[in-house]
């Protein structure tokens, strides 16, 4: 593939009037850890759920693979898409949220094989095997039974990690993926993205964790009110910040 | 009181539960002993409670209440997620569906339906087929019509609530991973919604039960209509009508007992509470009056 898994130029939105994305422009190629930092508000979380249509872009085009979402481009004109359409675009791209939204009542293994089964039509034998593998990957094989509410929230996350994978994206996204958890369960979760970085997933991660975003981050984005301030190597944004606003949140969380 | 020893320690007297119990009992045997002096033939309530007339009413009832509980059930899921469409004509629909039959008396529902006649003298596809709606509009089809249609808009609303009650971040999830919007209400939002749905449309079944007793008006041979049959030549009135809401008695309460082993059933995964205690540990707890809970 040539060009960027994901390409923004001049993305905008509103809720209602208020403008929380300015014009955003970036990219992010193969095989890319890209970390999406900045003060809540900033509009990064905005962004990371255009990139999969959970929201609308209102202005600005944004391409993953070379793709609209969300859209469709016919001799000029752009045509919405529909649901049915979107939810196909949604097979690349999987997604980790800050609260983890597994299925309550399913276990650990359904919730993996949910997707598998239900959208690609895999065979239930052939899925299990697999959602078991996953499991395996993220250290959870002994939990496959288990449902959501009796395993802590660094497994749920974990979990959910696995759940995404099942689709085989090519493009994964993090919303805040450690921000629900408590201090001693967000390094088990790092860890599963770390591998994952190493084996050479594409992924945006929206994160307050600078730690992780100096060691495993390949680009870091700093945003705030709806624009990107600041961006380069992680090592430059949060040793040497350029901006007067990227020095100032910086210096606040590290 | 130092160290590992346990805590022994007088435990609270509630003097007022033995004063409240004398009184509720005291009223009770009032009531029953002046019941039981009326002139009421109680033998007459007992004597026709196991009479076939009564019973295969009894069934009927039951029937009418399970067929027209499921069409209800079923209508009311339709129009619950077509309420809850982005589609202005399937909403609107839904909302009309809803705002007619839940303000209109289901009496009059179950009349309209007997009368169809009246309007469409016969059914059918034009020049294909066609029959005689009085022939095809027996009792028992006015009833489960007249009494589903009405749950359904009940149901409706109930079904809504149970949608809204699932976090949005569910349906997020669930789209994140490309399933479409018709699988995500089936898969992940409907099934959580159970657990917010069942308690009220057990309190709806048992509405059910009773209400159904209005299809005695279209001439359905429901557990009402068997005791009218038999009081309006014998004038037992107030003694069958204790034998059949002797009967209901008996059916809501078997059915109360359903309702709490399908709650727990989709409960599932979400609360470890509900499966501590059995249905009789609930109920002696219900009834235990020295301790506190």
């Amino acid at each position: 593939m040539t060009g960027p898994m994901v390409e923004a130029r001049g993305v905008r939105k509103y809720y209602g009037s208020l403008q929380v994305l300015r014009g955003i422009d970036l990219d992010v190629a193969e095989g890319e850890v890209m970390c999406l930092v900045g003060p809540s508000g900033s509009g990064k979380s905005t962004f990371l759920r255009c990139i999969n249509h959970l929201e609308r872009l209102d202005g600005g085009t944004l391409r993953v693979r070379g793709r609209l979402v969300g859209f469709e481009e016919r001799k000029g004109k752009l045509y919405e898409m529909r649901e049915r359409e979107i939810a196909s675009q949604r097979l690349d791209i999987g997604m980790v949220f800050q609260r983890f939204n597994l299925f309550p009542h399913m276990t650990a293994l359904q919730n993996v094989m949910e997707a598998p089964v239900q959208v690609r039509r895999e065979k239930t034998a052939a899925a299990r095997k697999r959602a078991l593998d996953l499991l395996e990957r993220v250290g959870l094989a002994d939990k496959c039974g288990a449902y959501p509410g009796m395993l802590s929230g660094g497994q749920q996350q974990r979990v959910a990690i696995a759940r995404a994978l099942a689709m085989e994206p090519k493009l994964m996204l993090f919303d805040e993926p450690t921000s629900a958890l408590d201090p001693e369960l967000v390094g088990e979760v790092l860890d599963v993205m770390r591998q994952l970085a190493e084996s050479g997933m594409t992924m945006v991660v929206v994160t307050h964790e600078m730690g992780f975003a100096r060691e495993v981050g390949d680009s870091m984005v700093f945003m705030d009110q709806g624009v990107v301030v600041e961006s380069g190597s992680p090592k430059d944004v949060l040793s040497n910040p350029q901006h007067a606003r990227t020095q100032a949140f910086l210096s606040k969380v590290l | 009181m130092t160290g590992n020893a346990d805590i022994v320690a007088v435990p609270v007297r509630h003097y007022g539960r033995w004063v409240g119990a004398a009184v509720v009992i005291a009223l009770l045997v009032v009531l029953v002993y002046g019941f039981s002096q009326g002139n009421i033939d109680y033998g007459t309530t007992w004597q026709y409670f196991t009479a076939d007339t009564i019973v295969s009413g009894m069934w009927n009832t039951l029937l009418i209440s399970l067929l027209a509980q499921a069409l209800g059930v079923g209508l009311g899921v339709v129009a619950a997620v077509m309420r809850t469409s982005k589609n202005p004509v399937t909403s609107a629909v839904a909302w009309f569906y809803i705002w007619f039959f839940r303000g209109t008396p289901v009496l009059v529902q179950l009349l309209v339906w007997y009368n169809l006649s009246l309007v469409f003298p016969t059914i059918g596809l034009p020049g294909i087929a066609s029959w005689d709606t009085n022939s095809l509009m027996t009792p028992f089809l006015a009833a489960l019509l007249g009494l589903g249609i009405n749950e359904g808009a009940y149901m409706a609303e109930i079904v809504r609530a149970g949608i809204g009650s699932v976090d949005h971040g569910q349906t997020e999830a669930a789209h994140a991973l490309g399933l479409s919007p018709t699988k995500t209400m089936r898969r992940i939002v409907l099934p959580q919604a159970m657990r917010v749905i069942i308690p009220p449309t057990g309190n709806e079944f048992i509405n059910m039960l009773k209400t159904s007793s209005l299809a005695y008006a279209v001439q359905f041979d429901e557990l009402l209509l068997s005791a009218v049959g038999i009081y309006s030549s014998n004038l037992m009135v107030i003694e069958l009508l204790f034998t059949v809401s002797l009967w209901y008695l008996v059916l809501t309460s078997v059915f109360s007992v359903g309702q709490y082993y399908l709650e727990r059933r989709f409960s599932r995964g979400t609360s470890r509470a509900t499966r501590s205690r059995g249905l009789l540990g609930q109920v002696a707890a219900n009834l235990r009056l020295g301790r506190t809970r």
